[in-house]
C-alpha cells in the first residue's frame, strides 16, 4: 500500500473540516426521528432489531478487519453503525435474531468487505443484506406486524400486509383502486405519519423528510438524489393515474407507501455508491425512480425500491466515467 | 506418422467415416437403452397413477383405459386414466395442468372417485422456486393433503384469500393458485366427460379392454 | 510430464472451474445439490475420458481444416451416449440434471482439453488427463453443489439436518454465483 501515500490530486484543494466518522454520526442522527416513531408503532421490538443489528455490524467487521485480513481495525468511524440501522430500518421489527445476524454478516461480508472496506463496495451494504434476507427467507421478510401505538409488551402482534402489498394483491384481482383505498384500514394522513405496515424505519414519512432536511443543513447530501427519484416516481405514476385511475394508484400513494422515502432519502445517498457529479447524481435518481415504478407496478413484488436503488448502484460508475466534472481552467465548449 | 493433408477428397473422407461410426454407435445403444427407457416412463407414470388413485397398485396398469380429451376450456389436452381392479371402477386418474404458476406451467396429476371427490393429488413436473412454489409437491411438503376427500362441488377450489376454502402456501399464493387451478381444470373436464357420456360410461360397462387405446 | 502429475493437475493446480473457469454453464446451473454436482460431474468425465481417448487416437487421420467439426461430432457422440444411458439406468438423476446433460457438448472443458492435450498427445497420457480434468471437474461441481445444499437447504446428499426452510438464495441462481466466487477465493489462496 506504498503508492497510496502519496496522493497527487489537482488544484484547488479544498479544506473540509469533514471526516468519515462526523459524517456517519451526523447520519446517525437524522436517524433518530424515524428510529423513534418506529419504537412509538412497534414497541421495544425496534429497539431489539436495532441493537442486534449494530452489534453484529461492528462484531463482523471487527472479525474481519482484524482476522481475516490481518489489518486496521476501523470500527470506530461509525459506518458499521450506520450499516446496522439501515439494516434494522429494512426489516420487519418481529424478524428472528438470527436472520438478523444473517443479514449482518452479508451487509459487511460480502456487501462491504469482500470489495475491500469502506469506499471500495459498490452495492450499497445495507441493501446488499436485505436483499439477500428477502429472497433468502420470503415468509419471516414479509410478514409485517400490525402497528401498535405505544405497546411495549413483547406479545406477538398479528401480521398483515403492507398497502403497496394489499394494492397490488386487489389490483390484479379485478377491483378498482378506489374501492381498495377505500377499504384500506390507512387514510393517507396515517401513511404520512407512519401509521401502516411496512419495515421499521421506512413507515414515517415525515420522520425521514425531517432527517432528510438535517443532512441538507449539514450538508451530507445534496437535494438531487432524492429530488430526482421522488419527482421522477411522482411524475410516472401521475402519467399512468392520469391514463387509468383504476388501475394504477395515485402518486401521493407511491410516495408515501413502501420504502420510497427511506430508500430516496437514506440509502441512494450513501456517497460510496452514488454518482459524484451533480448531473450524474440526477440521471442515478431518475434511473431509481423509473425501475421503482416499474416493478411496483408491473413486476413480480410489489416493492421494487431496494433493487431499483442496486440495479442503479451498479451503474455508477458508468455514470461517473461519462459525466465528469469540468477540470478547472478548462474551457467549456460552446 | 504425418498427419494427413487437408486436400477436399480427405476432409470429406474423414467426415464421412467420423459421421458413419458415430451414427452406428449411437444407433446400437439407442436400441440397447429403448426398452429401460420405455420402462422407465411407464413406471414414472404407474408411480404417479398409484400415488392419486392407491387401489391402482393392485391391479394390472395395462388393463387401464387411456382417454385423450380436451381440457374444459379448450386451451390443452388432458389424459385421463380409468382405474379399474376387477371389474370394480376405483377412480379416475387425471393429468391436468395449469399455465399460471411462477415459473410457467406446472403438470398435476389428480384422482377422483365416480362422484367426483378428489382422492388425491401431486404434482409431476414444475419449474417453481424451491422453498416456496415447490411445496405443492408432495416430496417437499404435505401442503396438498388438504385436498384428500374433497369434492370440488362443495369445496371451494381458490384460496382463502379470494375467497375460497384452501389455505395458501405462506408467500407462494402464486403456486397456490396455479394448483387451484390445474385441480378446477381437472374437475371440470372430468365432470364434463361424465355428462357427455353419461355415468354408466365409468360405473358400467368395465370389462377389461383389451389394451384400451394406447 | 509424469503422469501422476499428469492426472492430479486437474483437482488444484488446473482446476477447471477454480482455475481455468471453463464450463460455467453446467457449474452455476446444476449444482442446487451435492448429488446434482456428482452426477453431472461423473457425466463429464466420461465424456472427457471417451473423447480424448479417441481424438487422441485418431489424431493423426484428420485433416487439419476439418478437425473441429470432427473433434465435436466425436464428442456429440458421447454426450448422447451418456444421455441415453442415463435416462434408463438413473431416471433420477437425469430427470434432475435435465437439459444439461446434452449440453455438455458446448462444455468447454470438452473441446478445450481435445484441442490443447488430446490432439497432440499420445492415447494413454491423453486418457489420464481427461479422466483428470473429470473428476478435477467432479471434485469442484460437488464441492459447490455440497456447499449450496448445506447452506440452502440445510442437507447434503439429502439427508435433512434441520426441518426448516434453508437460505434460500443458495439453491437460486445468486448462489451459485455466491458460492462460486468465494469457493474460487478460498481456491486461490490456497494455490498461493
Amino acid at each position: 500500500m506504498a503508492q497510496n501515500k502519496l496522493i497527487v490530486s489537482l488544484s484547488p484543494h479544498d479544506h473540509a473540516k469533514d471526516s468519515v466518522s462526523k459524517i456517519m454520526f451526523g447520519v446517525v442522527i437524522a436517524m433518530i426521528p424515524a428510529l423513534l416513531v418506529s419504537v412509538y408503532f412497534f414497541g421495544l421490538d425496534a429497539i431489539r432489531v436495532n441493537l442486534i443489528a449494530i452489534a453484529a455490524c461492528i462484531f463482523f467487521e471487527w472479525i474481519i478487519q482484524k482476522f481475516l485480513l490481518k489489518g486496521e481495525v476501523t470500527i470506530t468511524d461509525g459506518s458499521a453503525i450506520v450499516t446496522g440501522m439501515l439494516l434494522a430500518f429494512n426489516v420487519p421489527s418481529n424478524l428472528p435474531w438470527w436472520i438478523i445476524v444473517i443479514g449482518a454478516i452479508v451487509s459487511i461480508g460480502v456487501g462491504k468487505m469482500s470489495f475491500g472496506g469502506l469506499g471500495n463496495n459498490p452495492f450499497n451494504p445495507a441493501l446488499v443484506g436485505r436483499v439477500f434476507l428477502l429472497i433468502s427467507f420470503p415468509v419471516q421478510m414479509t410478514s409485517w406486524p400490525k402497528v401498535q401505538v405505544l405497546n411495549f409488551a413483547m406479545t406477538d402482534a398479528q401480521t398483515g400486509a403492507t398497502p403497496l402489498a394489499i394494492v397490488k394483491e386487489g389490483i390484479k384481482n379485478g377491483e378498482s383502486f378506489s374501492s381498495i383505498i377505500n377499504n384500506l384500514p390507512t387514510s393517507y394522513s396515517d401513511m404520512f405519519f407512519g401509521q401502516m405496515g411496512g419495515s421499521l424505519g421506512e413507515i414515517s414519512a415525515i420522520a425521514l423528510i425531517i432527517g432528510g432536511l438535517y443532512m441538507l443543513y449539514r450538508k451530507i447530501i445534496t437535494w438531487h438524489i432524492p429530488v430526482s427519484i421522488i419527482a421522477t416516481v411522482a411524475i410516472f405514476t401521475g402519467i399512468l393515474y392520469g391514463i387509468n385511475p383504476d388501475k394504477y394508484a395515485d402518486p401521493l400513494f407511491h410516495l408515501l407507501t413502501g420504502g420510497l422515502m427511506l430508500g430516496a432519502i437514506f440509502m441512494a445517498t450513501d456517497m460510496v455508491t452514488s454518482p459524484m457529479t451533480s448531473k450524474g447524481m440526477i440521471i442515478y435518481g431518475v434511473g431509481i425512480g423509473v425501475i421503482t415504478v416499474l416493478i411496483r407496478v408491473w413486476g413480480a413484488y410489489p416493492e421494487g425500491v431496494s433493487f431499483a436503488i442496486l440495479i442503479m448502484n451498479a451503474f455508477t460508475p458508468l455514470i461517473n466515467y461519462y459525466i465528469k466534472p469540468k477540470r478547472f481552467g478548462e474551457i467549456v465548449k460552446k | 506418422m504425418a498427419k494427413k493433408e487437408s486436400t477436399f477428397l480427405n476432409m470429406t473422407f474423414t467426415l464421412f467415416v467420423v459421421t458413419a461410426i458415430s451414427a452406428l454407435a449411437l444407433a446400437s445403444v439407442y436400441n440397447l437403452t429403448k426398452e429401460p427407457i420405455e420402462n422407465v416412463k411407464k413406471q414414472n407414470l404407474q408411480n404417479a397413477i398409484g400415488v392419486v388413485v392407491p387401489d391402482a397398485k393392485k391391479g394390472n396398469f395395462d388393463d387401464f383405459e387411456q382417454i385423450n380429451v380436451k381440457s374444459s376450456d379448450g386451451i390443452g389436452d388432458i389424459t385421463m386414466y380409468k382405474v379399474v381392479v376387477d371389474n370394480d371402477f376405483k377412480g379416475m386418474a387425471v393429468k391436468t395442468f395449469t399455465m399460471k404458476g411462477f415459473g410457467g406451467m406446472i403438470s398435476v396429476m389428480v384422482g377422483f372417485t365416480p362422484d367426483g371427490t378428489i382422492i388425491d393429488s401431486d404434482v409431476l413436473e414444475h419449474k417453481e422456486t424451491p422453498g416456496l412454489g415447490d411445496k405443492t409437491s408432495k416430496n417437499v411438503s404435505s401442503w396438498n393433503e388438504q385436498f384428500k376427500g374433497k369434492n370440488p362441488a362443495q369445496f371451494k377450489l381458490v384460496v382463502k384469500k379470494d375467497g375460497g376454502d384452501v389455505d395458501a402456501i405462506t408467500a407462494a399464493t402464486i403456486s397456490s393458485r396455479a394448483y387451484c387451478d390445474a385441480l378446477k381444470r381437472a374437475y371440470d373436464t372430468y365432470m364434463n366427460y361424465i355428462s357427455a357420456n353419461g355415468q354408466n360410461s365409468i360405473e358400467n360397462n368395465v370389462e377389461p379392454k383389451d389394451g384400451g387405446n394406447k | 510430464m509424469n503422469n501422476w502429475k499428469n492426472f492430479t493437475k486437474g483437482f488444484i493446480k488446473e482446476n477447471p472451474v477454480f482455475v481455468l473457469v471453463l464450463g460455467m454453464c453446467p457449474t452455476l446451473g446444476v449444482t442446487t445439490s451435492a448429488i446434482n454436482g456428482l452426477g453431472m460431474g461423473l457425466a463429464t468425465t466420461f465424456v472427457l475420458l471417451g473423447s480424448n481417448v479417441v481424438i487422441s487416437l485418431v489424431k493423426n487421420f484428420i485433416p487439419n481444416k476439418v478437425r473441429i467439426p470432427a473433434f465435436i461430432v466425436i464428442i456429440a457422440s458421447f454426450v448422447t451416449i451418456i444421455d441415453l444411458s442415463m435416462a434408463a439406468y438413473v431416471p433420477d438423476l437425469y430427470k434432475s440434471l435435465g437439459l444439461f446433460i446434452p449440453l455438455i457438448v458446448v462444455n468447454c472443458i470438452v473441446l478445450g482439453r481435445a484441442e490443447a492435450f488430446a490432439s497432440k498427445n499420445t492415447i494413454l497420457s491423453s486418457a489420464i488427463d481427461g479422466l483428470g480434468m473429470g473428476l478435477g471437474f467432479t471434485f469442484a461441481l460437488t464441492l459447490l453443489g455440497s456447499v449450496r445444499e448445506l447452506l440452502g437447504a440445510y442437507s447434503l446428499f439429502g439427508h435433512k439436518f434441520i426441518s426448516t426452510d434453508g437460505i434460500l438464495v443458495f439453491v437460486l441462481a445468486p448462489g451459485a454465483f455466491l458460492g462460486l466466487a468465494y469457493l474460487i477465493a478460498i481456491m486461490k489462496r490456497i494455490n498461493k
